[in-house]
């Protein structure tokens, strides 16, 4: 009990640590200001402080978790605290209110964790930044605000952190707003975050005025009160809060632009953590979502086509960071056709082993990045340092940063014994499960039945699964292998990664190589099976089961969709080997110009000239036109505030004239107004 | 007796009405004023005789009041006329609008 009490007063100190970093390394930020500095680079004594604070506090915050994780790994099943009383409205109350579970547990030690490892590599990556502080203040800011949004007790403690991040999320993709595109990317993802979030607050308010508390313990325990079509509705609006958050269809287009921001920033925030809080919102209600067939099998049907369609545009990008933000996009799909088909677990497993090989493979990719500027940038060269057209044959140059991307690459792809391998296995096997035989097979979405959306999502995840071999392998082709095809004045100016950056990318690619031990399918004898599933089970098990029902495959089914799912990776890596031919690229300035499906791929299949022209451009115009020169020109200012000027004036020029100066005038009206009073009243006296 | 009072009342504050009405000496207007001030005084003292004393203490506040206004009035008139040299009210526009 002690041991409980103790904890509950450390909670909030998680999420603090973080922002005291943020406030400590944001006034070291205005220094320069204050000073009067005009320097492109801050002093090393600075940096030094501004990255022990940076780094200092995600340490601490990991301990904490790691220690916090100890806790509530025996019969106690969660820690919550409350603050106080944030707000109180008849019977409804909101509390202050953090809690630590076996699920907001393990995201904090991806948070903490590979956030912790981020911070680090950002210490080298960022060293020559004159906003070295102002960087790690956001990044900071970015990790509290997430903490929060794992660790809320309640929708409203949640949200803040959901808006938080998407805060911190808009100031570091428009981190280097000198360029106007980076502080475009920027808001765009801040609008198009927006929209959904307004889904998850209408969720919040049906939520309120039906159940009238917003706690997820209340929301889980009387979620059976409300309809089904009710509880659909919730789950729905809930769901385009995750898809704007987790980059879905049809959100999903701000990620790809968000690459915009520093290379951790899109590791950290749009990789591993931030756009996986979609994800996180649909297990932490679970039960709500399990009660909702229609919704989980919606959420199945956007997660697989996202999926596939972020996998086939990955195939034809040239810009490193942008194959591997597709790539995020689809395995996120990937995520959703999960806990939409009720593998809360298998979700929950992809979310933690996708953090690992991403991050990794983000690392790698800003390693890269960070080389080839620095090599172009002596060489006096102008051209694109993440273009991989312009890269090739750096296998010789960064030999220790490409074998750590190709553990990475393997393990997307699904080859085992990496850990994408199980996790995507055990995302296929337990959709194929459920279309087999599942309540949710069952149910319909409309005519559609469940049992063809499931294996739809099955067949789509297969296909997926190739493109990913096929992408991922491409970039690492196109990247480190073949000859280098910038030169080779910049080629041996090429270094591999400073200890400060490998350092990162060797511990998350151990995590890599291990991380599919979290959760070992039953059938294949490497050690304990399903350890995720056992730690998850007081939060997932008794909803997943709803939705999964209760027969398990057969043994030799596994195996055959483990061979399967092999043999598609396999293929696709093979693919990559036998059609692509990196000797044959030219360098970004001389490249053909793509044409005919290349072309649609390329560019997105034309989405954002559709929503440019289909969306925003109409706004526009309606705002210019309609708005700005109808409503506010015409009405407001010609009518409204003109018009009125015009009104008093003419007015008063007339009713002036009534005041001559001449006392005798005055003394008439007063006389007469007295006489015409008088007589009034004697009139109506005489009446 | 009230009705003969009252005549010489109405007739006295005509008397200034007119006076304020047609006249622009400042000086003039004033006594005016002082005229209908004291006709209206006329009155009340008469009809006190029916309505009981209140009219009669009606009267000593109005001469009160009165010469309150006399003297600041007055103060006002000589100001008025140190600074332009004339009392004539055509010639004191300077409330014009």
């Amino acid at each position: 009990m002690s041991m409980s009490t103790t904890a509950s007063q450390l909670i909030w100190l998680v999420p603090a640590l973080p922002f005291l970093g943020f406030v400590a390394n944001g006034l070291l930020s205005l220094v320069p200001a204050w000073r009067g500095e005009r320097v492109d680079r801050a002093p090393s004594g600075r940096r030094t402080t501004v990255s022990a604070i940076g780094v200092g506090v995600m340490l601490v915050a990991l301990a904490l978790s790691i220690w916090l994780a100890t806790s509530v790994s025996g019969s106690e099943l969660s820690i919550t605290s409350s603050l106080g009383q944030w707000m109180t409205a008849g019977a409804f109350q909101v509390d202050w209110a953090l809690r630590v579970d076996r699920l907001s547990v393990l995201m904090m030690l991806v948070i903490t964790g590979v956030g912790s490892l981020i911070h680090v590599y950002s210490v080298g990556y960022m060293a020559d930044d004159a906003g070295f502080a102002r960087y790690f203040a956001y990044l900071n800011l970015f990790v509290g605000f997430m903490l929060m949004l794992v660790m809320g007790a309640n929708l409203p403690v949640l949200f803040i952190g959901w808006e938080g991040v998407g805060l911190a999320s808009y100031l570091l993709i428009g981190f280097w707003f000198g360029e106007t595109a980076n502080a475009v990317a920027g808001k765009k993802a801040f609008v198009v975050n927006r929209i959904g979030d307004f889904g998850l607050l209408l969720a919040m308010f049906i939520l309120f005025t039906n159940l009238g508390s917003l706690d997820f313990d209340v929301i889980a325990r009387q979620q059976g009160a409300m309809a089904t079509p009710l509880v659909t509705a919730i789950c729905l609006f809930m769901f385009l809060g995750c898809a704007g958050k987790s980059a879905q269809l049809p959100f999903y287009v701000w990620l790809p632009d968000a690459m915009a921001g520093p290379t951790p920033v899109s590791a950290l925030i749009h990789a591993a953590t931030m756009v996986t809080a979609g994800i996180y919102l649909i297990v932490r209600n679970a039960a709500l979502f399990s009660a909702a067939p229609v919704a989980s099998l919606v959420i199945v049907l956007v997660g697989a086509f996202t999926a596939l369609w972020a996998a086939s545009v990955g195939l034809k990008q040239w810009d490193i960071k942008k194959v591997l933000a597709y790539s995020t996009v689809s395995q996120l799909g990937y995520m959703f056709v999960a806990v939409g088909a009720g593998a809360y677990t298998a979700g929950m497993f992809h979310l933690v082993t996708h953090a690992f090989f991403k991050a990794l493979l983000f690392l790698g990719a800003g390693a890269v990045i960070h080389s080839m500027h620095r090599a172009l940038h002596d060489a006096h060269r102008h051209d694109d340092a993440q273009d991989m057209r312009n890269m090739g044959g750096l296998m010789r140059r960064m030999p220790a940063t490409g074998a750590l991307m190709w553990i990475a690459t393997l393990a997307i792809a699904g080859i085992p014994p990496l850990a994408g391998f199980f996790s995507k296995d055990a995302i296929l096997s337990a959709v194929a499960e459920r279309a087999m035989e599942s309540p949710l097979a069952e149910s319909s979405l409309g005519p559609i039945p469940g049992r063809a959306i499931l294996w739809l999502a099955y067949g789509i995840g297969l296909i997926t699964a190739f493109m990913t071999a096929v992408y991922m392998t491409r970039l690492m082709r196109y990247t480190f292998h073949g000859r280098f095809r910038s030169g080779d004045d910049v080629e041996t100016a090429v270094h591999d990664a400073p200890w400060v950056l490998r350092t990162p990318l060797i511990v998350l690619g151990a995590l890599t190589l291990v991380g599919g031990w979290l959760q070992l399918p039953e059938v294949l004898p490497l050690g304990r099976a399903g350890w995720l599933a056992d730690w998850l089970a007081p939060i997932a098990s008794s909803s997943g089961a709803l939705l999964a029902g209760t027969s398990h495959l057969s043994h030799t089914s596994e195996f055959v969709l483990i061979g399967i799912a092999i043999a598609v990776s396999a293929a696709g890596i093979a693919t990559a080997f036998l059609l692509l031919k990196p000797d044959a690229l030219t360098t970004k300035a001389a490249a053909p110009a793509e044409h005919g499906i290349g072309l649609i791929l390329a560019n997105d299949y034309f989405v954002d000239t559709a929503i440019a022209r289909g969306v925003v451009a109409p706004i526009v115009s309606t705002a210019r036109k309609v708005l700005w020169r109808g409503l506010d020109l015409g009405l407001i200012h010609s009518v409204l505030v003109q018009g009125s000027a015009q009104v008093f004036r003419v007015v008063s020029s007339i009713a002036s004239r009534a005041q001559g100066g001449f006392a005798g005038s005055y003394v008439w009206a007063i006389t007469l107004g007295a006489v015409a009073l008088v007589g009034i009243f004697v009139l109506r006296a005489g009446r | 007796m009230i009705r003969e009072a009252l005549l010489v009342s109405a007739i006295l504050f005509s008397i200034g009405v007119l006076g304020v009405l047609t006249r622009r000496n400042a000086l003039i207007l004033f006594m005016c004023v002082e005229l209908m001030l004291n006709a209206v005084n006329l009155s009340f003292v008469a009809l006190s005789r029916l309505h009981g004393v209140t009219g009669q203490v009606f009267v000593l506040l109005v001469m009160t009041v009165a010469a309150a206004e006399a003297a600041v009035g007055l103060a006002i008139v000589i100001s008025v006329f140190r600074h332009y040299r004339t009392v004539d009210l055509g010639r004191i526009r300077l409330l014009r609008g």
